[in-house]
Parts: C-alpha cells; sequence; structure tokens
C-alpha cells in the first residue's frame, strides 16, 4: 500500500515525505542508494545505459530506439524511477497484485468455449487451412527500408 | 559410434556391460534400450573411465525438466476443450488466442491435479504459490508471455525413487532416488508447423493455454538408464493418478535433459540441453550420446558451450538447435490478473467458504490411489512372487489385473503361474505388438490351460503346444485343443509300465552303464520312452518307474 502512495506523489513531480513510523527514531535510512537529502529529481550519479544493454532491450522487447532522443528518453525514464530506492522498504512485504487481499477464484473444468475458429481467423491478415500464418522461425526485428537501427548505425 | 563404443570397452577394462532383459523376458519387452549401452555406471552410480586407461575418469551429471499435460476436460486458465487432433484453431477460445479484454480463470481440476502429483512424490505443498509471466516472442505463443510459477511453484523439495537391475543377473534390483526440485502450474504454448518450401510457420493454438506441470529434478541421475528408469516410473505414477495420460507419442509427456560431465573433485561442468526427444528410449540414448559427446570433446581439447541441442533419432545424435543463440531474458514479473492461490488443509479449514472454492490438501491425499511401488509390495506379498516379476507386471499395462484373474481362477500356485504370464504370454504379445487387452488368450482359456497341466492330463511341453494354438484365436478351449492333437498324458500305469520293460530290453548297454553307477544314461532311456509315446507320458513318473525297474 505504501507503493501506491508513493505512486502519487511522483506523478504530483515531488519527493515523498519521509515516513517517520517507519524507521526507529534518529536513525537514517539505510541500505539505498546514498543520494543525499531529496530535492526536485535526484541528480546524483544514475546509471548510463550502455549499448549492451540497449542492443539486449531492443533484442529481447523488439523495438527500435530509433535515434539519440529515444535513448535519452530511456535515460529520462530510468533516473525517474530510480526515485522509488527513496523510499525505506525495510520489512515490508513486496506487493505483487493489487488483487493480494483477493480469493482466487477456481473454475469448474467444464467445456464452455471454443469452436470459434472463423471469427478467429477474421483477425490474421494471411491464413491457409484454418493455419495462423507466421514468418519462418522466430520473429525477426523490423528493420527499416536500407537502414540500420540508430544503435547499429552508431557502432 | 562403434569406434567410441569399443573405446569406452578397452579403456574400462571389461566394466563396460552389455544390457540384459529381465525375468528371461524376449527382447524389445521392458522400458530399457535393448542391446549395448554407451556408459556403465558402476554400484554407486559413478562413471567409469572412457577413452585410453590412464585418463582421470569422468562424472556425468543428468537432470531432467519434464512437462506433463494435465489430464482435464478444459484448459488451464480457459474453459476450451483439451483433445489430442482435432481441427486446427478449433479448440481455441478468445483468451487462448490473446485477443484483448481476456483474463486467465483458474480450473480447478489442474490445481487438484497438481497437488495429487505434488503429494505422490513426497512434496511439500505451498499453502500459497504465485503466478508469474515469463516473456518471450515465439509465433504459436500469442501473448508474448507464458503464465507459470517462476517465484513460490505449488509444490517443492520432493523425491522420486525408481528401481534399477544392477547387473544382468534378474535378481539384483537396486532402489534409486532423484529429487524433485519443484512443480509448478503452467500454460502450453500452441503448435508450430515449419514450411520451409514456402518460408512460413502454420500456426495452430489448439494446444495453447492447455494445463502442464513442469517437474523439475535435482541432477541426481549419471546415465540415460537411469534417466529412462526415472522417467517410466514418473509415467506410471502419473497414470495410477490419473493426474496425466503421460503418453509420450502424443506430447503429454515431454522430457528434455541437461548433460554435463566433471572430473571428480571439481566443479560441475558446462551442461547442454537436449530437446527433441520422443520416448523413453530415445532418451536413453540421447542422454548417453550427449554424455560420450561431451567427454569426446573435452578429451580432445573442446569446449562445451551452453547450447540447446536437438536429438536426431534417425542418426542416434544430439546437434546444435538454431534460433537458440545465447542466453534467454524472459524478464519474469507477477501475473497481475491472479491473486495468490491458497490451498487449505484439515487444520486451516475456512469455516464459510463455498465448498467449490476450497482445495484441501489433506482430503486430496486421503484419496490418493496405490502407487506402483505399492502395488508392487501387495503383489509380492500377496502371491509369492519375485520383485523384478512384479516390477514386470506393472510395467505392462492390464497385465496385473490379468494375472490375478488367472490366479483366480486355477488351482495352480502364482508363483508357477507368474512363470507362464512374463515367459509365454507376455512375449506372444511382444512379438506380435499386441496389448494385454488385445490379447487372443483370455485370462479363463490360459486359467483353463493351468488347469490341465496342474491335474496333470498334460505334460508341460503339450501345455506350451495347446498355447500356441490358441494363440491363433480359433475360438477352441484348451481341453478341445488337446482331444485334437492327442496330448493327453498317458494314464495308465500298466502301459506305461509296459513301455519302459521294452525300453529296458531294448537298451543293454545303456542299461549296465546305469547299474555301474552313471546316472545321465537314465535321461536316455527317458527320451526313448517319451519318443514312444509320443510325448505323451510324465517325465517324473516315467523316471520313477525305470529307476524302480532297474533296481530290481
Amino acid at each position: 500500500m505504501r507503493v501506491l502512495s508513493l505512486g502519487r506523489w511522483l506523478r504530483a513531480g515531488r519527493v515523498p515525505p519521509r515516513e517517520p513510523a517507519s524507521r526507529p527514531s534518529g536513525h537514517r535510512h539505510s541500505g539505498h542508494r546514498p543520494q543525499g537529502p531529496p530535492q526536485e529529481l535526484p541528480q546524483g550519479p544514475s546509471q548510463k545505459v550502455s549499448v549492451e544493454v540497449l542492443e539486449h532491450l531492443e533484442h529481447l522487447a523488439l523495438v527500435d530506439f530509433r535515434d539519440s532522443e529515444g535513448v535519452e528518453r530511456l535515460q529520462k525514464a530510468i533516473q525517474f524511477a530510480d526515485q522509488l530506492h527513496e523510499v525505506n522498504t525495510d520489512g515490508v512485504e513486496p506487493m505483487d497484485s493489487v488483487l493480494e487481499d483477493r480469493c482466487l477464484y477456481l473454475r469448474e473444468d467444464d467445456v464452455t468455449e471454443g469452436n470459434c475458429t472463423k471469427e478467429l481467423l477474421e483477425n490474421a491478415r494471411e491464413t491457409v487451412e484454418e493455419y495462423f500464418v507466421a514468418p519462418p522461425g522466430n520473429i525477426p526485428l523490423v528493420k527499416l527500408e536500407g537502414q540500420k537501427t540508430f544503435l547499429q548505425g552508431s557502432k | 559410434m562403434a569406434a567410441v563404443l569399443a573405446m569406452v570397452a578397452r579403456g574400462c577394462g571389461g566394466v563396460w556391460r552389455r544390457l540384459r532383459q529381465r525375468c528371461a523376458v524376449r527382447p524389445g519387452s521392458g522400458p530399457f534400450p535393448r542391446g549395448e549401452r554407451a556408459v556403465a555406471c558402476n554400484a554407486r552410480g559413478g562413471m567409469m573411465s572412457a577413452g585410453k586407461s590412464g585418463l582421470t575418469p569422468w562424472i556425468p551429471v543428468v537432470g531432467l525438466e519434464i512437462h506433463a499435460q494435465i489430464s482435464s476436460n478444459s484448459k488451464l486458465f480457459s474453459g476450451s476443450q483439451v483433445q489430442f487432433a482435432a481441427p486446427p484453431n478449433s479448440l481455441v477460445s478468445f483468451f487462448d488466442a490473446s485477443l484483448p479484454g481476456t483474463l486467465p480463470v483458474l480450473n480447478r481440476r489442474c490445481v487438484e491435479a497438481a497437488v495429487m502429483t505434488g503429494l505422490a512424490l513426497n512434496c511439500h505443498i505451498n499453502k500459497k504459490s504465485l503466478f508469474d509471466r515469463k516473456h518471450y516472442f515465439y509465433a504459436d505463443l500469442p501473448a508474448g508471455y507464458q503464465i507459470t510459477q517462476q517465484r513460490v511453484p505449488i509444490a517443492v523439495n520432493g523425491s522420486l525413487s525408481y528401481s534399477l537391475c544392477i547387473d544382468n543377473k534378474m535378481s539384483q534390483m537396486v532402489t534409486k532416488t532423484v529429487r524433485i526440485k519443484q512443480i509448478q502450474l503452467e500454460q502450453d504454448s500452441g503448435k508450430s508447423l515449419h514450411d520451409d518450401a514456402r518460408s512460413q510457420t502454420l500456426v495452430d493454438l489448439n494446444r495453447a493455454g492447455v494445463g502442464l506441470m513442469e517437474l523439475v529434478m535435482e541432477p541426481d541421475m549419471c546415465c540415460g538408464e537411469e534417466a529412462a528408469a526415472a522417467v517410466r516410473e514418473l509415467q506410471l505414477i502419473l497414470q495410477t493418478l490419473g493426474s496425466s495420460q503421460a503418453v509420450m507419442a502424443e506430447g503429454q509427456l515431454r522430457v528434455d535433459a541437461n548433460v554435463s560431465v566433471h572430473h571428480p573433485g571439481e566443479p560441475y561442468g558446462v551442461r547442454t540441453e537436449v530437446k527433441n526427444i520422443n520416448s523413453i528410449r530415445f532418451l536413453a540414448k540421447a542422454v548417453d550420446y550427449e554424455i560420450q559427446r561431451q567427454i569426446e570433446e573435452l578429451g580432445n581439447g573442446g569446449t562445451i558451450s551452453n547450447e540447446t541441442r536437438a536429438f536426431d533419432s534417425k542418426l542416434g545424435c544430439t546437434v546444435p538447435m538454431r534460433d537458440k543463440e545465447g542466453k534467454q531474458d524472459y524478464r519474469f514479473m507477477p501475473e497481475p490478473n491472479l491473486p495468490p492461490l491458497i490451498l487449505y488443509d484439515a487444520k486451516s479449514l475456512p469455516a464459510n467458504m463455498n465448498h467449490q472454492q476450497v482445495i484441501n490438501i489433506d482430503w486430496i491425499r486421503e484419496r490418493l490411489p496405490d502407487l506402483p511401488s505399492v502395488k508392487r509390495e501387495k503383489l509380492v506379498e500377496q502371491y509369492g512372487i519375485l520383485p523384478e516379476h512384479s516390477f514386470t507386471l506393472l510395467n505392462e499395462d492390464g497385465l496385473p489385473e490379468f494375472f490375478e484373474n488367472v490366479v483366480k481362477q486355477t488351482q495352480m500356485k502364482p508363483k508357477k503361474v507368474i512363470g507362464w504370464i512374463l515367459n509365454d504370454l507376455l512375449s506372444y504379445l511382444k512379438q506380435h505388438s499386441l496389448t494385454v487387452k488385445e490379447s487372443p488368450v483370455s485370462s479363463f482359456l490360459l486359467a483353463d490351460l493351468l488347469n490341465l497341466l496342474e491335474k496333470k492330463e498334460i505334460s508341460s511341453t503339450a501345455a506350451k503346444q495347446v498355447l500356441a494354438e490358441l494363440w491363433k484365436g480359433k475360438g477352441k478351449t484348451p481341453l478341445e485343443t488337446v482331444k485334437e492333437q492327442k496330448l493327453e498324458l498317458l494314464q495308465d500305469q500298466k502301459e506305461l509300465e509296459q513301455i519302459c520293460q521294452a525300453v529296458i530290453d531294448g537298451q543293454e548297454n545303456e542299461v549296465m552303464a546305469i547299474k555301474a553307477g552313471n546316472q545321465k544314461v537314465l535321461n536316455k532311456l527317458i527320451g526313448l520312452v517319451q519318443k514312444k509315446t509320443q510325448g505323451r507320458s510324465n517325465p517324473v513318473l516315467v523316471k520313477q518307474l525305470l529307476e524302480k525297474k532297474l533296481s530290481e
């Protein structure tokens, strides 16, 4: 729940207030990146994203950073997200779903769906005898006409 | 390959062993590969040296990752049907096709199947387990991720016990254990059909979303034989539980092997993953080949790369797989659409919850059927048969029931009946590739035949002849066959005595030899009596009569 309220502060562009209840008094928060007293956006030594990591990301997520502005935007986004390190989460259970207090509904093992081949295939650009058609092998990174990606060009 | 095997034989100094069949069953039956093994495991499970003698021995390490398709009517997170071989894309719901706006809804039956399997494998069942997304791009994974349980799976820390014959004698069966690291629930992907001619892949999503149990085993095994035995036992357990039909040929049980070798005392070597193994027999072959390949490669000064290789069953070797370069980064994240899966037991049962929404581990545990190991013990205890017999019985679907039915209907002792079942019936079935259900000789017919034998109305040679006739399935009873072929034992003692006397009278030299102390010659006389009676004399009785006459 703490993480949610933090989000609200971040969106407002401000640094979240200290939560005194989370620490014993007189004890500076420990174990997080030493950024000094927080101001607007921490300008401290943030990580520069290496070319290898960027290439790896392009390959994994099939995106194309296109130009230096794209990479710069990524850099800023990482810096922005790094503010999360300001929060002291000692002794706090990580939350992985807003549904964590809900009951997981269990369905009976009955056949209730399927048999809609025609409808499903309608969405596909190309089909062959009721099969979807995909390129051979794995899905490749889309290349612009005769152009290498920004990263490949900058090597 | 043969040269390599020969090298191993020389280097091992005779430790090389040839796999034999157990319980005198004909070749081709049983779970283990016929003929030669590439690697010999000693009694402690370590490996013998390979290559030229004088080199330090290699220890192979084998770990298995097994995917078992859950036997259920509908899929893990959607209500579309689970069925093998249906028109393409006919068993696909909107969720399976990953259309926007669809959400996963967990199938209760799949959870129960996983709990049953976890309990049968002595696992700790996690009362709270979580679902995660495993991301990768492939045409048969429309969502771009698979829902699995990476952080906290449903069951952990179990064990699987299996049996092996450690030498050629059938009597030496040893029990081994492999630790189960975890069992997790996950989705199956669709099927890709590669059409290289037209440079395209055809995708069928019928299988997408079917529930799988992934069983991760610790690398406690050392050769193909152990891996095959472990998987065979797991298959029997899953089939007994009903949680999976585990038919490898239909893709309901998929095994990937992780293989590495290292010198004793040194850290584990780089492992390769071997995929595309379609039967238990091929599993043993693939593992042994890969061990051998790695040893050779390292012996020649090469290195092993952490790669994925495919087993080519035609060539009997492993080849590097294309499309799998480098280590995959799956970017695991919690599945945001599914709360944690909570299971209960008798103590923690919530008071006012809908029964249908509650899974009680203790309730499931109480209703587990007898596992194969328990069934085997019961057979040994109840019928006095050997453990190896019991092992072979359970290895064949329907055979234990057949055996028990015969025992019920005959006076012959179970210890004798088992011989007829395993040596005669089973080898017939194997020769003609029939299952027990398809046997032309029913348990009733066999029991009838064995009764004739037990009552000493026919000899055991005659019984085998009758069985051969029954096998043709012409509908005749054993008694009819006996009468037709005139196989009844001579019951007239006087007539038998006369024949014995005639033989004695006609074989003076032999009689003298016997009287002089050479007992072996008696067998010749018995043989002559058999000839005269056309095999219709009881050899034991003949021997008695001859001995009596000769001592007069």
